[in-house]
């Protein structure tokens, strides 16, 4: 069986896939989230050095790990945009955006909630704390710029070359800590794997899916209604059953 | 080329410039960009003269006395090459040990001992509980495997 996947690339079609999507991406989500933050809270044992404040980790890591996913696929969608033309590529960048900018921000914010007990500090302007910082300003920028611009279509191309040219810095966040004297410490997940108690990977694995799995369900919640406002004036949107009633 | 290839080979060629610029410029500021010199980096006089700066290592093992007052706090920051005394008076954070890193900002003052106004933990990225870390310590890296079983980390031996 051959799907035709361009099909979905037309917001007429896609506007009713995602609308079927989102229970089972946002359920999913809501019980994988209930069952990391029992492992990671109850399960996990204490780290030997840092007793109970590690466990901050199980929700800093997985969103900082979102927060830097989510600007390369919003970047990846803006340049298909770009290249092809395509109206939902636009639209998913936008979508996506705003879910980033939370990601950033939850990052920096258990960052420093952590970094007080542990390093005696809120905040110091190492390499890794300052560019996961410029990641949070390019979302907002993306955001601000995107909004400024009254024409969508030009809107989209603008903010879409931000978000390519933003994209360095993601991989400056990643390895900030290889490359320089940081006070964070190196990275726990490696591309070669993990140095890790079994119960806290588990906790901070089903954490990271269900992070993504919530990153899903809102993006295609919000793309739905992005589509709904730009093309209010065509035909299918007027023959939808939820718009006619 | 169709229009569209030519914004895809555009991006490309775009992104690995901006690339290559970036890098050059972060490369050119390594220094500025670096949140500490090592004691080697101090020795070798790489570090700013006569104005505060961080430093960063381990705590030197054996090296941590406190002065009467309980408040003032002298020891070394090594980096297994060369090491830094350091003097310190305040609130120490928690994971402050020896044997750990740890990172001070202050000026190195006539007496070459840095006068520190400010002093931060740096833990490592590994995290185990006390019984896997105990097990580590007393087997050393022989014996990790048998503490991974008991539900250590699952990979790489002991640094």
């Amino acid at each position: 069986m051959a799907i035709n996947w361009f099909k979905y690339s037309a917001p007429t079609t896609f506007y009713g896939l995602a609308g079927k999507l989102i229970p089972w991406f946002a359920l999913s989500a809501a019980i994988l989230f209930v069952v990391g933050l029992y492992i990671g809270f109850v399960v996990a044992p204490a780290d030997a050095q840092q007793g109970e404040f590690y466990r901050i980790i199980f929700i800093h890591v997985p969103s900082s790990i979102l927060s830097m996913f989510l600007y390369l696929i919003m970047a990846g969608y803006a340049a298909l945009g770009l290249i092809f033309n395509t109206r939902l590529s636009a639209m998913m960048a936008t979508a996506i955006a705003p879910t980033g900018a939370l990601f950033a921000f939850i990052s920096l914010w258990t960052g420093a909630l952590w970094g007080k007990p542990m390093w005696g500090a809120w905040w110091v302007w190492d390499a890794r704390l300052t560019s996961e910082l410029i990641l949070l300003f390019l979302y907002l920028g993306f955001i601000a710029l995107h909004a400024s611009i009254d024409d969508p279509r030009r809107a989209d191309r603008a903010s879409a070359l931000l978000a390519i040219v933003g994209s360095v810095n993601v991989p400056i966040i990643y390895f900030s800590v290889k490359w320089w004297n940081t006070l964070h410490q190196g990275s726990t997940i490696k591309f070669t794997g993990t140095t890790m108690h079994v119960a806290m990977q588990q906790a901070m694995f089903i954490m990271l899916v269900a992070c993504w799995l919530y990153a899903i369900a809102v993006v295609l919640a919000r793309v739905r209604s992005i589509i709904l406002e730009r093309e209010r004036n065509t035909v299918w949107i007027a023959e939808l059953p939820e718009v006619r009633s | 080329m169709k229009p569209r290839q030519k914004r895809f080979v555009f991006i490309v060629v775009a992104v690995a410039a901006l690339a290559l610029v970036v890098g050059l410029v972060l490369n050119a500021l390594k220094n500025n960009v670096s949140l500490y010199f090592t004691p080697t980096q101090i020795y070798n006089k790489e570090a700013p003269q006569g104005r505060s700066f961080r430093i960063g290592g381990l705590v030197e093992e054996g090296s941590v006395k406190r002065e009467k007052d309980g408040l003032t706090v002298n020891f070394v920051i090594t980096d297994k090459h060369k090491s830094m005394p350091v003097i310190y008076r305040g609130i120490l954070p928690d994971l402050f040990k020896e044997g750990k890193g740890v990172v001070a900002q202050g000026k190195i003052e006539a007496d070459g001992v840095m006068h520190a106004e400010e002093v931060l933990a740096k833990h490592d990225e590994n995290y185990m509980p006390p019984e896997a870390a105990d097990a580590l310590k007393k087997g050393g890296a022989a014996n990790a495997s048998a503490a991974t079983q008991a539900g250590a980390p699952a990979t790489s031996p002991a640094k």
